[in-house]
């Protein structure tokens, strides 16, 4: 029954967790409306009020008496300004598989919004509006923020990237249009080295291959939620070097101990890659002392051993000082640095400024760090680098960062944990920026 | 062109195997809440999802004893009550009998305090007091210094908790400002405050009701009894059951009668409505979860009704 004493590689079970985007009119709330309320995630108080605010909308067929978009709706304040403004998480199920939609607003100013949904996504569901497209033209040219979409996914490393054409309801010959747009699609992505997990056409005011197969001669794919069901979510590398950031140090009492004074201390953390087991040799960072494993725990039990993605606790053979934010790695197979080079999405409606000493998190470590160089911002339409020298918000570019003390950083397309830090601003606390390491030097 | 829907095809399997991954996310954001703050505190209630909470408290910090679901050990923070003078007895009398029975320390901040005090003034006698609770909470959160409280929201409640961060930052008012939230990146949280300020963290965020009912049924978490089905003395009131007791009369005209209901969330008495159930377990309420057709919050609460915004108003006050 519990999965987390089951073998490395047996079935993953974790919710699938993916974002959707989409321009204004794109459809993309009506599309999030008809997962929930076919999936039976709405639920008949919140139709009522939906139906009370709804007099006078248009109201889709095959469903509720109101505009499913209204589903989605937001806070007050949101809905004052006609816009949303933050990312939502909205939740349903099947047989198959638990789901969590971050839902982020599409406008071009809410870069920051998409760039929050997809830090953990393992998919993106782009949304494409085939009313919006010429689909007789040769070629056929895609909207600008179709591409953006797609590109600001790809460039954040969301694992699958999925294309809903929607609206097919109102195309005249859906299956030319869907076959044009697909190509258009497949044609751009191969260009810039995007993997497409899928094109799937659906009507989401119809319900058309959303929940249930679209029954047609020209489309004999799944529908967008089996293929949902079916798609990886993202781990860890079970294989390979032991890489765990430690989080918590349980005092005696806590955490394992028995409130003797006698036990030992347990160090726990998310194992960010490989596995650990009593007996294997680790080092610690930064300090490089050694030990050997005494004794590995799960949520209280001893346990034999712990893989990448469960919080382990790791009871060493001898007592040494070890802190949060430090690591437990295979002895010698991390090298620690304080210069890297990374993608940087900032967030804050204050500049990025160079020299500026800022707060970094990396895996539980806080440091301080400055960009000691910008050398490139991209153009947020095309995804092409520009020299730049300044980067404002919802602005993503490649910079050089500089902490002050060594960091045990990967590349983020090795690893996940290694490669993420966060920005903080030391003065507002705000989170200002998102970085992603391209290259250790 | 599209089949009609089979809703055997879209409800969840009754596969207990996400709730493992659910479980292992909660501990870590329980562990991480207590690592990153000096003084943090449990919200704890004796509800359905507090004690959800609690058992998943006793999983990161505590090692297992010898008998089933036995822990030993103590958590390394108190839990704190906000009790409105207006619980359900039964909910106090299990609060108290769990808090006994694990040997954990509870402070209780008492609305009535903040009453005598003058912070708290109600229009009417019989007013619900569940909005006002936000008060004696920030008045307990200032006097006991607590920089992190822990809590039993889910995003699945309600939409300004759709938008709510696991952890969400307060102002020195206790405030929620949805339009300056942090944005949340990967497990990177961004535990930094200033002094005076504090944090609300929601390790079940990501829970469902169902999968708060799947939890308690598959770890067998001791609720009170009015969870589950028993006979009460209801009115049928505006298309709720409004449970007869000394703060909530009959209103004329209204007639009383007994029906088998249980409470599906346990808040303050004046707001809070049973259903019609005859579900007896925690499975039992599984199986109803499954059908049910009505919201948890708008089944049950009469404060949630009165405007469709009504939580996110709450919310910015300081309320969970």
């Amino acid at each position: 029954m519990n999965a987390l004493n089951a073998a490395p590689g047996s079935r993953d079970h974790r919710a699938l967790r993916f974002l959707t985007a989409g321009s204004v009119d794109d459809g993309k709330s009506t599309l999030i409306g008809r997962l929930l309320f076919d999936s039976r995630a709405i639920l008949a108080d919140q139709i009522d009020t939906l139906e009370k605010r709804a007099l006078g909308t248009s109201a889709a067929s095959n469903g509720p008496g109101f505009d499913l978009s209204l589903l989605t709706d937001g806070l007050e304040a949101e809905r004052e300004q006609g816009i949303t403004i933050d990312v939502a998480y909205r939740y349903f199920a099947t047989r198959k598989r638990k789901f969590i939609i971050a839902d982020a607003p599409g406008h071009e100013q809410y870069t920051r919004n998409m760039v929050t949904a997809a830090a953990g996504s393992d998919a993106a569901v782009v949304l494409v509006d085939i009313t919006k497209l010429d689909t007789l033209a040769s070629p056929l040219t895609l909207l600008p923020q179709t591409r953006r979409h797609a590109l600001l996914a790809a460039l954040l490393r969301v694992p699958s990237i999925v294309f809903a054409v929607n609206k097919l309801d109102a195309a005249t010959d859906p299956a030319q249009a869907y076959g044009a747009v697909r190509k258009a699609l497949l044609d751009f992505a191969a260009e810039a080295g995007i993997a497409v997990a899928g094109v799937v056409p659906v009507s989401a005011l119809r319900g058309d291959n959303v929940t249930q197969r679209l029954d047609a001669s020209w489309y004999q794919g799944p529908s967008l939620l089996q293929l949902l069901e079916e798609l990886p979510a993202t781990q860890e590398r079970r294989s390979g070097d032991l890489l765990l950031p430690v989080q918590y140090v349980a005092r005696d009492g806590d955490g394992g101990g028995e409130g003797t004074g006698k036990q030992p201390r347990t160090l726990w953390g998310r194992i960010a890659q490989g596995g650990v087991k009593a007996g294997d040799a680790v080092e610690l960072l930064p300090s490089g002392q050694r030990a050997v494993v005494a004794q590995v725990r799960l949520a209280g039990n001893a346990v034999d051993e712990a893989g990448a993605g469960q919080s382990a606790g790791v009871v060493l053979d001898r007592q040494l000082d070890v802190s949060r934010g430090d690591w437990i790695v295979t002895p010698g197979s991390v090298r620690e640095t304080r210069r890297f080079t990374a993608t940087l999405a900032w967030l804050d409606v204050e500049p990025a400024a160079i020299g500026r000493k800022y707060w970094v998190r990396h895996g539980n470590r806080w440091v301080q760090a400055r960009i000691s160089a910008i050398e490139s911002v991209l153009d947020i339409h095309t995804l092409k680098a520009t020299d730049a020298h300044q980067l404002v918000v919802n602005e993503i570019g490649t910079v050089v960062i500089e902490t002050q003390q060594a960091l045990p950083v990967r590349a983020y397309e090795a690893n996940r944990v290694g490669g993420a830090l966060i920005i903080v601003d030391p003065s507002t606390n705000r989170t200002s920026g998102a970085l992603l390491v391209k290259a250790v030097h | 062109m599209n089949a009609p829907l089979s809703i055997q095809n879209l409800l969840p399997e009754l596969d207990h195997s996400h709730l493992d991954w659910l479980e292992e996310e909660a501990i870590f954001i329980l562990r991480e809440t207590v690592a990153a703050f000096e003084r943090p505190a449990l919200l704890f209630s004796g509800g359905k999802d507090s004690c959800v909470v609690l058992r998943l408290a006793e999983k990161a910090f505590k090692s297992r004893g010898e008998a089933q679901g036995q822990f030993k050990g103590r958590l390394p923070f108190p839990l704190l009550h906000v009790d409105t003078g207006h619980n359900f007895p039964e909910v106090l009398a299990f609060r108290d009998r769990r808090i006994a029975e694990m040997g954990e320390r509870l402070l209780v901040g008492h609305l009535e305090d903040s009453m005598r005090r003058g912070t708290v003034r109600l229009s009417h006698a019989l007013e619900s007091r569940n909005g006002h609770q936000t008060v004696a909470l920030l008045e307990a959160i200032e006097e006991q210094k607590f920089d992190v409280l822990m809590g039993g929201a889910r995003r699945d409640e309600e939409k300004a908790r759709a938008k709510e961060r696991i952890f969400s930052h307060r102002d020195s008012f206790g405030q929620w400002q949805p339009k300056e939230q942090r944005p949340e990146l990967w497990t990177l949280f961004n535990t930094r405050i200033k002094p005076g300020e504090h944090m609300r963290a929601f390790p079940i965020s990501n829970w469902t009701e169902l999968d708060v009912w799947l939890y308690i049924a598959r770890e067998k978490i001791p609720l009170p009894s009015l969870y589950f089905a028993h006979p009460r003395k209801v009115m049928r009131r505006k298309g709720l059951l409004v449970p007869l007791t000394e703060v909530t009369p009959a209103l004329p005209g209204e007639s009383v009668e007994t029906a088998e209901v249980r409470f599906r969330t346990v808040g303050d008495m004046t707001c809070t409505c049973p259903v019609e159930s005859t579900a007896e377990t925690a499975t039992d309420i599984v199986a109803e979860t499954l059908k049910v057709t009505v919201s948890e919050r708008g089944a049950t609460r009469m404060d949630d009704r009165t405007s469709d915004a009504s939580m996110e108003r709450r919310k910015k006050e300081g309320y969970f």
